[in-house]
C-alpha cells in the first residue's frame, strides 16, 4: 500500500504475548491496520491466528501487550469493549440461533432490556439498507435454521455490520463456502473498504489470500516472522514463508483405471438430524483410481463415509464388493474385507487419546493373530508392529508407550495411515484426511494416497478443499443435498463449474435427463 | 479461574496431591475429635491401635476388607468401562442369597466340589442382577446409574420378603434369618485358630485376576477402549454393546463374591444386616485406588481399618463411630479433587 503511510491507522496490536502452559501461542505481536484496507493473516494450523483475534476481541487476556483501536486501548479481557470500539467478528463456527429470524438474530442484544416491545420496522430497514450497500442478499424474515452455510455467513456479517464495526475479522471464512460464494464474499468485503471500513482475514489458503488482501502477515510458531505487501509475492513465496522452508507438492501421474472394486447401487439412507442421508446414490470406486468427492460439509459426506466404513446400513439399495453384496457389514468385516477407514474426525474418532501409540495402532488387529491369540494379549509383537510403522511412516515420538494425546495433529495422523495402509488394503476411504495438518504433513498424507493408488487400490478422497480434490483425483464427484453428481474426468471441469453443483444446482436437470 | 490439562506430569505431581489428601483428611478428623472433647492425638492413636494394633485387630481388618475388595473390585471394573454400577450392593445379596439356598442343604454333597459350585452359582447370580440394568442400557440407552441404584432397594426388599417367608429359620425364634450353612458349606479358616477365612485369600486372588484381564487379555483391551472413547471404540469395529454386558457380568459376579464370602466365611447365614453398605462404601474404594484392581486391596484395607479402628476407639473413650463415616466421605471427596490436581493445574486468567 503505497498510501498506508497517510491512511489512519484504526487498529494497533503491540507486542502481543499469551502462553497457554508451555506453548507460547503469540510471542510479542505486533500490527497495524489502516482505514479501508484489507491485511491477511496467514499461517498454518496452530500458528496462533485465533489467539491473536480472540485477544483482540476481549476472549483471551493476553500476558502481555495492548490493543488499540482507533488510537484508544481496549480494556483487556472485556468482548462488550471491543464491540462498542467498532470491532466485529465473524467466527469460524457461527454463533446464530437456529430458530430465529434473520432480523431476530441480526438485533439480538442491541436492545435495552428496558424497552418494551422490539422497534421491527427501524431495524429492517436499517438491515436492508446495509443489505443493498454491502450486496449481502439475504431476507430478514427467513429463518436461520433454513439458510444454507453461505446465508448463515451474510447474517454474521450483516449482524457486525448492524453493530457499527468498522473492522471487520473473518476468521477462516471461506472453509464452508463454494467458489462462487467465497466471490460473493470478496465483493462484500471489497464493497465494505471502498466504504470505509477495514478487514483483516484470516485464512492459510494463499490463493484468496492474493485475490482479496493489501497487505499479508505470515505468523509461523506464534511469531510474526514476515510482512509483505500483496503485490511484492506470489504464491510459492507465500507458502515457503508460512512454513519456513521450501514446499513441494507431490508428482500427480496420470493413473489408468482398473476394475470396479466397490458400488453403491441407489443407496438411501436416513437423514442423521440436520445431516442428510444418501438420496438413491450410485458410484464406483475402480482400482487403481483416485475418486474425489467435492461438497460443502454437511451434505452427505459423513452418510456416504459411515456406511463404506461399515457403521451404518443402506436402507434401499445395495453396497456391493467384487459383485458380492455386503450391505450389512460391520466396521471390522470392512477391515477384513481390505478397506482402509481414515476417519474425518482424528481426536474423536481415530484414537484414544488415553490410550498409547501401540494401543492406537491395533485398536483393528487386536482382536486376531498376531496381536492375540485365543483372547491374550501379545504386547511384544503389537509393540514391534507400532515400532515398525513410527520408523516407516515418520511418526514422531519419543516411542510406542507414548499416550497419544501428546502427538501434533500431523503425527497422529501418520500413524492412523499407519495402522490401515499396512495391510496393503484395495480401498482406501480417506474423509478429509489433511483437515488441520501442516503443509509437510498434508504433502506426506497426499504422497501416502497416491502410492496406495500405483499399488492398485482404490481411493475415496472426500473433502471440502476443491483444490485437493482437483489436484489429487482422476474422476471427481460432487455431492449436495445427498445426490451425487455425474463423474467428471480429471482437467474436464474448472473450480467455477464445480462449485455450480456444490452450490445444488444441476441435479434436477440430471435427474429429469435419466428419467 | 480455569483447569488446563498437563501434558506430562512429574512424579511429584502424581503423589503429591493424593498424599495431602490422606494427611488433610487425618487433619480434619482431629479437629472433630476436639468438638468432641476428644485428645486428638489420643483419637488417632486409638484408631491406628484398634486397626492394627495386636494380632486380633489386625484380623478383624483384614476380615473386614475382604468384602470390600470384592465390591471394590466390582466397581473398579465397571467404572473402567464408564458402566456406571452403583448396585453392588444388590448384587451382592444376590450372591449370599444363592449361597444360603444352595448351602443349607439343598447340595448335601460332602465333596470339595461343593465350595467351588456354590461361589459359582453366586457369581452368577450377581451377575443375572446386573444384566437386566446392562441390557436396558445397551438396547434403550436407559441410563445405568438411576437403575443399579434403585434396584437395590427392591432387591434388599426381595430378600427381607424372604426372610419372613420361605427362607426363614423355623428354629430362628422369630428372627428373620435363614438357617445356618451345613459344615461343607463353610469357607475354613486358612490358619487354624486364626479367625480369618478363605474368602480373603480369595480377595486377592481374584483382584490378581482382574488386573491380569485388564493388562494381558483381549476383553481387558476391550473395556478400556470403551471406558476412554466409545465412538473411537465402535468406529474401530470393537463391539461397544457387548463387551459392556461381559462387563456387567465380571462386576456383578465380583459383588456377588462379597455375599458369598461373608456368610460362608463369617456368618453362616443370611439376615438383612448382612452388609453395611458394603456396596456403596465400594464405589469409595474403587475411586481411591484410581480404579487399579491392585491398589484396590490396600484401599480397602485402609477403609476396613479406619472402621474397626474407629470402632475400638469409641470403645475406649467415647467419641462416636460417626467419625469413619465423616473421615470416609472427608477423604473421598479430597481425593477426588487430588485426582483431579494430578491431570490438571489451575490456571488464572
Amino acid at each position: 500500500m503505497g498510501n498506508s503511510g497517510e491512511a489512519q491507522v484504526v487498529l494497533r496490536l503491540n507486542a502481543i504475548t499469551k502462553t497457554f502452559g508451555a506453548l507460547t501461542a503469540n510471542d510479542a505481536v505486533s500490527l497495524s491496520l489502516h482505514k479501508g484496507e484489507v491485511i491477511a493473516l496467514l499461517g498454518e494450523n496452530g500458528a496462533g491466528k485465533t489467539t491473536l483475534m480472540n485477544i483482540l476481541f476481549g476472549q483471551y487476556t493476553a500476558d502481555s501487550g495492548t490493543v488499540e483501536v482507533f488510537g484508544r486501548e481496549l480494556p483487556p479481557g472485556n468482548p462488550r469493549a471491543a464491540l462498542d470500539a467498532g470491532v466485529g467478528m465473524v467466527h469460524q463456527h457461527f454463533t446464530l440461533a437456529d430458530n430465529m429470524t434473520v432480523l431476530e438474530n441480526v438485533i439480538l442484544g442491541t436492545q435495552s432490556l428496558w424497552k418494551p416491545g422490539l422497534n421491527r420496522a427501524v431495524a429492517r430497514d436499517k438491515i436492508n439498507e446495509l443489505a443493498a450497500d454491502f450486496r449481502l442478499s439475504v431476507d430478514p424474515d427467513a429463518r436461520v435454521g433454513a439458510l444454507t452455510v453461505g446465508e448463515r455467513q451474510r447474517v454474521e456479517i450483516l449482524k457486525a455490520l448492524y453493530r457499527d464495526a468498522r473492522i471487520l475479522i473473518l476468521d477462516e471464512p471461506t472453509a464452508v463456502l463454494t467458489p462462487q460464494e467465497t466471490d460473493d464474499l470478496f465483493e462484500t468485503l471489497r464493497k465494505a473498504v471502498a466504504l470505509g471500513l477495514s478487514v483483516v482475514f484470516i485464512s492459510h489458503k494463499l490463493h484468496e489470500v492474493m485475490a482479496i488482501s493489501d497487505r499479508v502477515l505470515i505468523l509461523r510458531h506464534g511469531k510474526m516472522v514476515a510482512e509483505r505487501n500483496i503485490l511484492d509475492v506470489d504464491k510459492h513465496s507465500l507458502a515457503a514463508l508460512m512454513v519456513g522452508a521450501e514446499v513441494s507438492a507431490p508428482k500427480v501421474e496420470p493413473g489408468t483405471p482398473g476394475s470396479p472394486l466397490l458400488s453403491l447401487r441407489n443407496v438411501t439412507t436416513p437423514d442423521q438430524g440436520n445431516a442428510p442421508g444418501l438420496k438413491s446414490l450410485s458410484l464406483t470406486l475402480r482400482a487403481g483410481t483416485i475418486t474425489g468427492l467435492a461438497g460443502v460439509s454437511g451434505n452427505g459426506q459423513a452418510a456416504l463415509a459411515d456406511l463404506i466404513g461399515g457403521l451404518t446400513r443402506p436402507a434401499n439399495g445395495t453396497l456391493e464388493l467384487d459383485s458380492a453384496d455386503v450391505g450389512h457389514w460391520s466396521p471390522r468385516e470392512a477391515v477384513h474385507s481390505g478397506i482402509a477407514r481414515i476417519p474425518e474426525d482424528r481426536h474423536k474418532t481415530g484414537t484414544i487419546a488415553d490410550f498409547n501409540l501401540t494401543e492406537n495402532a491395533i485398536l483393528e488387529t487386536y482382536h486376531q493373530p498376531p496381536m492375540s491369540r485365543r483372547g491374550w494379549m501379545n504386547w511384544g509383537e503389537a509393540q514391534r508392529a507400532t515400532q515398525h510403522i513410527i520408523d516407516t511412516y515418520d511418526v514422531r515420538c519419543p516411542g510406542p508407550g507414548t499416550r497419544i494425546r501428546l502427538l501434533s495433529g500431523g503425527n497422529m495422523q501418520k500413524l492412523i495411515l499407519g495402522r490401515v495402509l499396512e495391510a496393503e488394503p484395495r480401498i482406501v476411504l480417506a474423509n478429509q484426511p489433511v483437515r488441520g495438518l501442516d503443509i509437510g504433513a498434508v504433502n506426506y498424507v497426499h504422497s501416502e494416497l497416491l502410492s496406495a493408488r500405483k499399488r492398485g487400490a482404490a481411493v475415496l478422497l472426500i473433502s471440502e478443499d476443491l483444490d485437493e480434490i482437483m489436484a489429487l483425483s482422476d474422476v471427481i464427484y460432487v455431492i449436495s443435498e445427498g445426490r451425487l453428481s455425474p463423474g467428471f474426468a480429471r482437467d474436464s471441469m474448472t473450480p467455477a463449474e464445480l462449485g455450480v453443483w456444490m452450490a445444488g444446482h444441476g441435479f434436477e436437470a440430471e435427474q429429469a435427463h435419466a428419467s | 479461574m480455569r483447569l488446563e490439562p498437563i501434558a506430562n506430569p512429574t512424579l511429584a505431581r502424581t503423589t503429591l496431591p493424593p498424599a495431602i489428601a490422606i494427611v488433610a483428611t487425618v487433619f480434619i478428623a482431629s479437629i472433630l475429635a476436639m468438638v468432641a472433647g476428644a485428645n486428638p492425638f489420643a483419637v488417632l492413636g486409638l484408631i491406628i491401635k484398634g486397626a492394627a494394633g495386636s494380632k486380633f485387630a489386625l484380623l478383624e481388618t483384614l476380615n473386614r476388607a475382604t468384602p470390600l475388595i470384592f465390591t471394590g473390585l466390582s466397581v473398579a471394573v465397571a467404572f473402567r468401562a464408564k458402566l456406571w454400577n452403583i448396585g453392588a450392593e444388590a448384587q451382592l445379596y444376590a450372591g449370599a442369597l444363592i449361597t444360603v439356598v444352595l448351602g443349607t442343604g439343598m447340595l448335601p454333597w460332602a465333596s470339595p466340589a461343593l465350595l467351588p459350585v456354590i461361589a459359582l452359582c453366586a457369581m452368577l447370580a450377581g451377575a443375572v442382577v446386573l444384566m437386566a440394568p446392562a441390557l436396558l442400557k445397551v438396547r434403550f440407552g436407559v441410563d445405568e446409574v438411576v437403575t443399579t441404584l434403585l434396584f437395590n432397594f427392591i432387591f434388599l426388599l426381595f430378600i427381607s420378603l424372604l426372610l419372613e417367608g420361605p427362607l426363614k429359620d423355623p428354629m430362628g425364634m422369630g428372627w428373620p434369618k435363614s438357617q445356618r450353612l451345613i459344615a461343607e458349606a463353610r469357607l475354613p479358616r486358612i490358619i487354624d485358630g486364626l479367625r480369618l477365612h478363605w474368602g480373603f485369600a480369595l480377595a486377592l486372588i481374584a483382584a490378581v485376576a482382574v488386573w491380569v484381564i485388564q493388562q494381558r487379555t483381549t476383553l481387558g483391551y476391550e473395556m478400556r477402549a470403551v471406558g476412554l472413547n466409545k465412538e473411537a471404540a465402535d468406529f474401530a469395529g470393537i463391539p461397544v454393546n457387548r463387551v459392556l454386558i461381559k462387563t456387567a457380568l465380571l462386576s456383578g459376579g465380583l459383588a456377588a463374591l462379597a455375599g458369598f464370602s461373608e456368610v460362608a466365611g463369617l456368618k453362616g447365614n443370611l439376615t438383612l444386616d448382612l452388609s453395611p453398605g458394603f456396596g456403596y462404601t465400594g464405589i469409595i474404594v474403587a475411586m481411591l485406588a484410581l480404579l487399579n484392581p491392585l491398589a484396590v486391596i490396600a484401599s480397602a484395607l485402609f477403609i476396613a481399618g479406619i472402621f474397626v479402628g474407629a470402632d475400638s476407639m469409641s470403645r475406649a473413650i467415647g467419641v462416636p463411630t460417626y467419625l469413619a463415616d465423616i473421615m470416609l466421605a472427608t477423604a473421598l471427596l479430597l481425593m477426588v479433587l487430588a485426582i483431579l490436581l494430578t491431570r490438571f493445574r489451575l490456571v488464572r486468567e
